[in-house]
């Protein structure tokens, strides 16, 4: 057995037996970051912790939800609602955190893009991300269904659709998903199983491996600078902190981190308290009707983009292309063929193609909320034409960049 | 070298292991997600058809799906796909949307049927007429019994448009 000195303090204690100095020295104090970046890199941070909000809140309504046809409903809307004690806090926290973190998902995901994160030898890193907004994304669908409203059944019933694959009628699959031939309680159970065990577990073990994918390769930074982060650790440890390129996470680049969080954590409780209507749907306070469609449906704002890809097509290519708007930001390291790792900025052609796409995704997200009707359909069309004209164009606009 | 095939063999056997016992869990799963027999049980539905008005859509509910049966007007262009009872003509069809299955809303005044969803619209005989849905409304199993008609079970009307290939 492993000798063990007498402990003087509970510290040491532990330390002999978890090591936690060895512990807290490779994982913060000297889990280098470099000085030049902006605020921007915060957002892993404010995610951890919105999803931690999450987490919590959900224990919370957990309590009291009931996941049964008849009475999710009236669990969510007066029991949460009406009875418990501050249950509508958490209600609203719980809706306006899900809100949210797709917002902050998306600035995380557009900063990557700018400044050319995913690229040689940080590719895990883009797709780990990837994997893990696929999740989120089943996380928020799934966490929809349950206060079983209008929204949630028709919801529920046109995605559920989807999996027939169009003129393959595979109806037995969607069945199967369904457990009946409508969404009713079996699906409902099984969404609930999936939104607060399944999704969740899968969610903790992708954000491990997306930490354990910066270890290697290091954050990128505002330059795309490639730094000697060995050099430049030793530079701090001898105490030349002035001129070494690097920080310390804990506890320098922490105060930042913490500084942002705390800005916005003003604005998100400020959403909780005053404007927690914008991420619930009106419709959704119906409760689900199978013999009445809503007169328009349409998804929550964060996948409307991806929602009016499906739309202007018919049947068949509409399910391609909304496969093909799922899957293709996962490719984004692989069809970038520039080896520059730099600001869109710096990047010429590149940079168009960012801009062209940010505004192209925002233009689609708005069409996808207006009806399809009339010029709302041909502006839609064009958005969803130039968003694929833009990847396929990637790689032949990036083939010959000049060196930055 | 002994050892190692001896080591290479154990790992073969435990491979062969876990690969029956991954398709026993597969399959497992695959019927334990499968509709339970209560819920397939509860597939029958009789509607009496003797009361209906012409040009007034009725919905009834079959497996938790709505079923539009609409008498036809005389001028409403006969179609293969209609359910004869009597002297009557009947459009009989579940009311999902062959698009992503939103339920369609009969305009009696324009005598279609338009889904919100997406915009796509369906005759009186449940023809799909403006995209995005790609084929005419489903037509449930069906059996006329008087004037009667009884849902889930297949009579012979029912067998014959399933020969011609026209109930979905
Ligand atoms: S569901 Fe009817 S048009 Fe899409």
């Amino acid at each position: 057995m492993a000798h063990f000195e007498k402990a003087n303090s509970l510290h040491e204690w532990l330390d002999q037996r978890l090591a936690i100095d060895t512990l807290e020295r490779v994982l913060a104090k000297e889990y280098w970051i470099p000085k030049n970046i902006n605020f921007l890199w915060a957002m892993g941070m404010v995610l951890a912790f919105t999803f931690g909000i999450l987490l919590v809140s959900g224990i919370f309504l957990l309590m009291y939800y009931q996941p049964n046809v008849e009475l999710a409903f009236d669990s969510v809307n007066y029991t949460i609602m009406r009875e418990v004690e501050f249950g509508w806090l958490w209600r609203h926290v719980h809706a306006v955190a899900a809100s949210v973190v797709f917002l902050i998902i998306y600035i995380h995901m557009f900063t990557g893009i700018y400044y050319g994160s995913y690229k040689k030898g940080r590719e895990m890193i883009w797709i780990s991300g990837m994997l893990l907004f696929v999740t989120f994304s089943a996380e928020a669908f799934s966490g929809y269904m349950l206060p079983w409203g209008q929204m949630s059944y028709w919801a529920g019933m046109v995605i559920t659709n989807l999996f027939s694959l169009g003129s393959l009628e595979l109806n037995g699959l969607v069945e199967w998903i369904r457990g009946d031939y409508v969404p009713g309680q079996a699906f409902l159970d099984r969404f609930f199983m999936l939104h607060v065990l399944l999704l969740p577990l899968a969610i903790l073990g992708l954000i491990g491996l997306h930490f354990g994918t910066l270890r290697i390769p290091h954050v990128n930074n505002q330059d795309g600078e490639e730094i000697d982060f060995e050099a430049e650790a030793a530079k701090y440890k001898a105490g030349n902190k002035r001129e070494a390129k690097v920080i310390s996470f804990k506890p320098d680049f922490l105060s930042k981190d913490m500084f942002v969080l705390s800005v916005f954590l003003i604005f998100f409780f400020y959403l909780v308290f005053w404007h927690y209507s914008f991420a619930m749907d009106p419709i959704n306070f119906d409760p689900a009707d199978p013999m009445k469609t809503p007169p328009h449906i349409y998804p929550e704002w964060y996948f409307l983009w991806s929602y009016e890809i499906l739309r202007p097509f018919p049947k068949d290519p509409g399910l391609v292309a909304f496969g093909i708007a799922q899957v293709i930001f996962f490719l984004l390291p692989f069809l970038d063929r520039s080896p520059n790792v730099a600001p869109a900025a710096r990047r010429g052609k590149f940079n168009i193609w960012f801009w062209t796409m940010l505004v192209d995704v925002i233009v689609l997200t708005i069409m996808g909320k207006l009806p399809p009707e009339g010029i709302y359909s041909t502006i839609g069309l064009v958005a969803t034409i130039v968003f694929f004209a833009l990847w396929i164009s990637l790689p032949f606009i990036t083939k010959n960049e000049k060196a930055v | 070298m002994a050892e190692n095939s001896r080591r290479d063999f154990m790992g073969k056997v435990f491979g062969g292991w876990a690969a029956l016992g991954g398709l026993g869990v597969l399959y497992a799963a695959k019927k334990t997600w499968d509709p339970l027999p209560s819920v397939k049980a509860a597939g029958f539905t009789t509607v009496d058809l003797s009361a209906a008005e012409p040009n007034v859509l009725n919905i009834e509910k079959w497996r938790g799906k709505p079923i539009f049966i609409l008498k036809k007007t005389p001028d409403m262009e006969k179609s293969d796909r209609d359910v004869i009872v009597g002297k009557d003509r009947f459009m009989v069809a579940i009311g999902l949307c062959t698009h992503l299955g939103c339920i369609p809303a009969y305009r009696p005044d324009k005598k279609d049927f338009l889904c919100a969803c997406h915009g796509g619209m369906f005759d009186t005989s449940g023809d799909n007429i403006k995209p995005p849905p790609p084929s005419p409304l489903v037509i449930p199993p069906f059996k006329v019994d008087g004037t009667k008609l009884v849902l889930g079970e297949e009579g012979p009307q029912y067998k014959k448009m399933k020969e011609a290939g026209i109930t979905a």
